[in-house]
């Protein structure tokens, strides 16, 4: 791939403090318009990779360009966009001043700022001091400031943390039209949850390397989770059909099975099979946690 | 770059109007200027000078003071608050270099501390004038101060930056700069005195003592303002030292040091990881 096609393009990254190996060997692009969303646990190197990124730390070995550009060099960073986990902006000004300044730095046009205000719903605070803001308000401020520009590439750490269900489905729409205009984004977080699960891509961090790279059906069938099918049994009928299907009993009348994907198709035939002793049945395929807590295991093992 | 720079400076006005810190800078110089020139005005008649040259004598002595630490304390918060705070890294983000927004924030800081000293050695120096008379000499002479004393907190303001950079914390750098406050204005006249003392009128006080006073940008604010005029050196009691160093010495002085010291809040501040 030339530098066209990749906004950002991370190569055998190695990053160490010490003889403490922080990241180890990190390869990873990711494509104009591409949402890719990066899973670790707490420590698993995900917010040294975009301190890297951004070029406010050097890596020890490795390369990074970000839309062709080494990062931290004026251009690399006039073409990102970053989300801190923890935005923190200066308590004194209010939130219209802080984004001017922002917009200003950007190289855009001050005019830029009253519609970003609008866009992210803090027209009414706007003339407030940031100091007296809610955390989730300010989360939408530093949303605002990754939409200033046009950029690459948007970074952005845990954007949803601190935000209400509502302010949520918000970003779920700034991150999707962010990608429609050709934005690269890079979403990092600590779980899989209905955002990451919403992304082009899901790459997984365990213990400083990269343990997973795919589409999450692809994750997903790789894995090959067993899907879990839960049987409620007429009264007194429960023994009988765990001696037919096996499986565990889990409390007076229900039992439950585990089948692979293959599996699943005759596992049902078998429980229609069974006629009237079967009063109901629920069918669990992996939740996304069980698939993050499997590529988390594996890189343990 | 200059769009970047003011883009800077003006948020960082804003937020020290906003934290009182212009009108509480402003407020305690004008009221240290004022109880100095009426508590110093005794000497007028027996010197034969006027009102004005006395208040800026006073004034001279009022500014090594109180200049730096006005200074130190806007400058000290200015990276290890940010970093602490979580501001600096998203800023530094921006294609904004560290240079430049450590410009910017001197322009505004610089333009605070302007403001507290016009305003408050300025309303002294009226004060002093309405009350006792002046003449082109003591009005030159207060021109003189007020510029100086702009000169001094500038490198004070530069220094308070290299330890806000150098130090890890909000705390640290605050007391990194009272550190410097005390050996810079206090310690360092302290320790030339006591060498004066036991040199005894030798070599080090004739030849090395004069360039030493120099080297410090308090001392050599102190050397300009005595140098600059017959009278307020009279005053001030301070034309021995002076007399023994060219007059270009502490002019460039306290004109490099500014440079200098910001200068080496920019190393400082390459290092700090956000």
């Amino acid at each position: 791939m030339t530098d066209r096609d990749t906004a950002l393009a991370i190569a055998g990254l190695d990053k160490s403090y010490g003889r403490a190996q922080v990241l180890n060997g990190i390869t990873l692009d990711v494509a104009p318009g591409e949402r890719v969303a990066l899973l670790g646990h707490n420590g698993a190197g995900k917010s040294t990779l975009i301190k890297l990124i951004l070029g406010l730390i050097r890596a020890s070995g490795g390369a990074i360009r970000v839309a062709g550009h080494a990062p931290g060099s004026p251009a690399a960073r006039a073409a990102t966009a970053y989300l801190p986990e923890q935005v923190a902006f200066h308590r004194s000004l209010t939130g219209r001043e802080q984004l001017t300044m922002f917009a200003r730095l950007a190289g855009e046009h001050p005019k830029a700022v009253a519609p970003l205000l609008e866009r992210v719903g803090l027209t009414e605070a706007a003339d407030r001091r940031i100091g007296t803001w809610s955390k989730g308000m300010r989360q939408r401020l530093g949303l605002a400031q990754a939409l200033l520009g046009r950029r690459r590439v948007a970074l952005l750490d845990e954007p949803t943390s601190g935000l209400d269900p509502i302010s949520r489905h918000d970003l779920y729409a700034v991150i999707d039209e962010m990608a429609a205009n050709g934005t690269a984004l890079l979403i990092a977080s600590h779980a899989l949850t209905e955002l990451e699960a919403r992304t082009d891509r899901i790459a997984i961090m365990a213990g400083g390397r990269l343990v997973a790279d795919d589409s999450l059906a692809n994750l997903a069938r790789a894995a090959d989770l067993p899907t879990r099918i839960r049987l409620t049994a007429r009264e007194g009928a429960a023994d009988a059909v765990q001696a037919e299907l096996g499986g565990t009993r889990v409390n007076g009348r229900a039992v439950e099975l585990h089948c692979t994907t293959g599996q699943k198709m005759a596992q049902l035939a078998r429980v229609s099979a069974l006629g009237d002793a079967v009063r109901d049945i629920e069918m669990c395929p992996p939740s996304l946690e069980d698939l993050y807590r499997y590529y988390c295991a594996e890189e343990r093992r | 770059m200059i769009a970047r720079v003011l883009a800077i400076a003006g948020a960082e006005f804003r937020i020290q109007r906003r934290n009182r810190w212009l009108a509480s800078a402003t407020a305690l110089m004008t009221l240290f200027a004022l109880a100095l020139t009426f508590a110093g005005s005794a000497p007028t008649g027996s010197l034969g000078v006027d009102l004005l040259t006395v208040a800026v004598a006073s004034m001279t002595t009022l500014a090594v003071y109180l200049a730096p630490f006005l200074a130190l304390m806007i400058a000290f918060d200015a990276v290890a608050g940010e970093a602490e705070r979580g501001t600096l890294g998203l800023t530094l983000t921006y294609p904004l270099s560290r240079g430049e927004m450590l410009l910017g924030k001197f322009a505004a800081h610089l333009a605070v501390l302007a403001i507290a000293i016009c305003l408050g050695l300025g309303a002294a120096g009226l004060a002093a004038w309405l009350a006792g008379g002046a003449g082109a000499e003591s009005a030159r002479a207060l021109a003189r101060l007020i510029a100086t004393a702009i000169l001094l907190g500038a490198s004070f303001l530069a220094l308070g930056y290299a330890a806000s950079a150098l130090s890890g914390s909000g705390a640290g750098a605050a007391g990194l700069a009272v550190g410097l406050w005390l050996v810079l204005v206090v310690l360092y006249d302290l320790g030339l005195l006591g060498a004066l003392v036991v040199d005894g009128g030798g070599g080090f006080t004739r030849h090395v003592f004069p360039w030493l006073l120099a080297l410090n940008p308090a001392d050599a604010f102190r050397l300009w303002n005595v140098a600059g005029s017959q009278e307020v050196a009279l005053v001030s009691g301070m034309a021995g030292a002076g007399a023994a160093l060219p007059v270009w010495a502490a002019p460039l002085s306290l004109l490099l040091w500014p440079v200098l010291a910001f200068v080496l809040a920019r190393a400082a501040f390459a290092r700090v990881e956000p």
